[in-house]
């Protein structure tokens, strides 16, 4: 690795997941990016080497380099979700490497919370299957913002443009029934490289980015004009010291959009509004913060606010209700049925719940709902109404990934059981326009 | 300090497509991490940091001090003594503790050694000894979150780990038990008697580390910049010579510019040729190296491709 001032300097954050199935080389495309972007270092290239000749294997199996707990080398598939982190001059990657098999749409899902963007691997010789279908429903139900296909294998089919044309037209126009606002195809060869770091040969046809490439440059920001500022109070700062025997600050991660000094917000659930007084940033007073930074907010008058309230604009406050309606992927072992008794956390705020109907579920390979399952059972998606103790300040999930999301726990054990988001599943579908100036003639 | 990516202009980030409002990679994970301390500061009862005066433990108390300030961090700090101690770290952590007003709890893996519970084993190495001196005191506070410095990038088992990780009364970690974390919605629920592991840092890497210490100027202790020691070579890495073992026969000590890039157990923890002696100088060394930190420097962690699943397993951290 060459070291240079720009390597070492700052640069911006992108957390990415990738879903696709062994056969469709995600393993090899994910060793790809570690291995071409110089982020496999000697000793655990040297495993890997080590591992591959183990098993017979001429030179080393990059699939190898993404294998974590021996429980799964042993079976030889991927059981969880396992992080990555690679780094270019450009920028920093988090990838949420998840398994694509059916019984793992929670691991895909897990994974997707927390991207900007999600990598859909098919194999050029299948293209479009239901897997594939699978994939880009949880990316567009988790409101992943920019996902990828990545048409995996031309090298298996003579690098012909037509081929990768019919998937990547195909994939597109599903996408964008789901609502999935961004999509890019790219041909690639995991495999024999092309168009993953290094840009194809083979392939002059394709005048887009590589995978790479388009990695780095996609935006990770978002526009706070347009989303409601939220933020949940984590902690209350009380110092009650000789020096600070008045402070009084509430700490939380900024949800979304932005705050400033001077601003009138509202305290919910007790509607109360007040001034924004200081801002401190993590000490450095600042007039204006903006997600996702932790901060701790001075208020102007001494009002009661502790953990668990949400701190909003007072005009641009969130419907508080009992009554949620959301789209959930179930992700426990034991099974969510109707009248069941629940923890549900929502921000910093946790509070009893219960599960008061399960409309449908919903099969992702073709989004037919089945009406009334009465449970729903691990790696189920489906819809629900729970009836919270108190009323909470939701926002709809796709306003506001942060805010419009909660967990169901079981308070007997604890277990996680259910990933919520509130509102409608899909996005209404992007009309086709052309307000994209980027054409790169790949960017469907 | 916060710095923020460029905003328009022809530099790098506007190309990017990235506004003034992306936060810097370095503010993204500093955010994540006092977020994850705040939220153990709200919904624990007694939290205490894992604290070995390594610098992903001097990061995290950094991280608390920011977290919590003008008010004194919440928590207390747990040091596991191997007995087998750089001198410069224990001075580190006495002053730390005194400088910021805390309450220092040690576990003794010496006292369980000299009351027969533990047996030295014979290659030296105590850091395997930790886990029971750790998950006693744990037990004997009743601590409930116990932060924890690791990070996903040192090594596969830890790349699947969660940043609230359940363990049971003998602190055993499952990897089919673990929660799966959606969002920042942690869920720390625990039966009396089990406790969370947490970890801030999950996402940090080595670099990063590195680079946010330079930012932000925190002081670590000497032994990670180059200095004079008397070493010797065992499985291709330089212990300190010392009490605890070493050199043995057949193994020679020389003198040798070194640094540690890792601070653990004196028997299993080696340092590496080094001229840096400086913040920067040891960034562009770890920046240019081909080798990752636990491969170059824990002799534990090459037991075998499952040594730290299997530790874990156990209850380590």
């Amino acid at each position: 690795m060459t070291t240079t001032t720009t390597e070492l300097s700052e640069t911006t954050l992108l957390r990415f997941a990738t879903a696709g199935s062994v056969d469709d080389g995600k393993s090899t495309l994910v060793g790809r990016l570690l291995h071409d972007s110089k982020s496999v270092l000697a000793d655990q290239l040297e495993a890997v080497e080590r591992a591959s000749a183990n098993r017979g294997q001429d030179g080393p199996d990059l699939a190898l380099l993404t294998d974590g707990l021996r429980a799964e080398r042993e079976q030889g598939i991927t059981i969880d979700v396992a992080y990555r982190y690679f780094a270019t001059p450009r920028r920093r990657f988090i990838l949420a490497d998840t398994p694509g098999h059916v019984q793992y749409t929670r691991n895909m899902v897990t994974g997707a919370s927390t991207a900007e963007l999600t990598v859909i691997l098919v194999d050029a010789r299948n293209g479009v299957v239901e897997q594939t279908r699978r994939h880009a429903a949880i990316a567009a139900l988790l409101r992943v913002p920019h996902v990828v296909l990545a048409v995996n294998k031309m090298d298996l089919v003579d690098y012909r443009e037509a081929v990768f044309a019919a998937i990547a037209e195909e994939f597109t126009a599903y996408a964008t029934e789901l609502g999935i606002p961004d999509v890019t195809a790219i041909p690639i060869s995991a495999l024999a490289g092309d168009n993953v770091v290094e840009p194809s040969a083979t392939m002059d046809w394709y005048g887009g980015p590589t995978v790479l490439e388009h990695l780095e440059t996609v935006p990770v920001s978002h526009d706070l004009a347009h989303c409601h500022a939220r933020l949940p109070v984590q902690y209350v700062i009380r110092p009650q010291t000789a020096e600070h025997p008045d402070y009084r600050g509430y700490a939380g991660q900024i949800a979304a959009g932005s705050f400033r000094v001077g601003e009138r917000v509202m305290v919910l659930p007790s509607g109360r509004t007040t001034t924004i007084s200081g801002i401190d940033l993590l000490g450095k007073p600042v007039d204006v913060a903006w997600t996702t930074q932790s901060v701790t907010i001075l208020l102007t008058d001494d009002i009661d606010v502790s953990r668990g309230d949400l701190i909003v604009p007072g005009k641009d406050a969130p419907q508080a209700t009992q009554d949620i309606e959301a789209t959930v992927c179930h992700v426990a072992d034991q099974p969510l049925t109707v009248g069941h008794r629940v923890l549900l956390k929502h921000g910093t705020r946790t509070v009893k719940a219960v599960v008061k109907d399960i409309p449908s579920r919903l099969t992702l390979d073709d989004l037919s709902l089945h009406p009334h399952p009465e449970q729903l059972v691990a790696n189920d998606i489906g819809r629900v109404k729970i009836r919270t103790a108190e009323p909470l300040p939701v926002d709809s999930y796709a306003d506001s990934r942060r805010t419009g999301s909660f967990i169901l726990i079981d308070p007997a054990d604890g277990t996680t059981l259910t990933a919520g988001m509130v509102g409608d599943s899909f996005a209404t579908p992007v009309p086709t326009h052309d307000d994209q100036t980027d054409d790169d003639g790949w960017d469907f | 300090m916060t710095t923020v990516a460029q905003i328009n202009g022809s530099g790098p980030s506007s190309e990017d497509g990235d506004s003034l409002y992306a936060l810097t990679h370095l503010d993204a994970l500093e955010s994540e991490a006092v977020h994850i301390l705040r939220e153990v500061a709200g919904e624990f009862e007694r939290p205490v940091i894992l604290f070995s005066g390594g610098k992903d433990s001097i990061l995290m108390l950094h991280l608390a001090l920011k977290a919590f300030a003008p008010a004194q961090v919440p928590f207390s700090l747990l040091h596991v003594d191997t007995g087998h101690n750089f001198p410069e770290v224990l001075e580190y952590r006495d002053r730390a503790v005194a400088a910021h007003g805390l309450r220092l709890h040690v576990a003794s893996v010496q006292d369980y050694i000299d009351r027969g519970v533990l047996k030295e084993r014979p290659d030296g190495t105590r850091n395997p000894l930790q886990t029971l001196p750790l998950t006693e005191k744990i037990q004997a506070e009743r601590f409930d979150a116990v932060f924890g410095g690791g990070r996903r990038d040192e090594e596969k088992a830890r790349a699947k780990e969660r940043v609230f990780s359940l363990r049971d009364e003998f602190s055993q970690w499952d990897p089919r038990r673990q929660r799966p974390e959606l969002w920042n919605l942690y869920n720390g629920r625990h039966a009396p008697g089990e406790h969370v592991r947490v970890f801030p840092l999950s996402n940090w890497t080595e670099l990063d580390v590195w680079q946010y210490i330079a930012r932000e100027n925190i002081e670590l202790p000497e032994i990670y910049f180059a200095h004079e020691r008397e070493v010797f070579q065992r499985s291709g890495m330089w212990l300190t010579a010392g009490e605890w073992g070493g050199p043995k026969d057949g193994e020679t000590v020389e003198k040798r510019q070194v640094r540690y890039r890792t601070v653990g157990d004196m028997s299993c923890t080696g340092a590496v040729d080094s001229d840096a002696t400086t913040l920067d100088a040891v960034i562009a060394e770890i920046a240019a190296s081909r080798l990752t930190e636990r491969g170059a420097t824990r002799a534990d962690d090459k037991l075998s491709e499952a040594a730290m699943e299997d530790r874990k397993r156990e209850g380590y951290f």
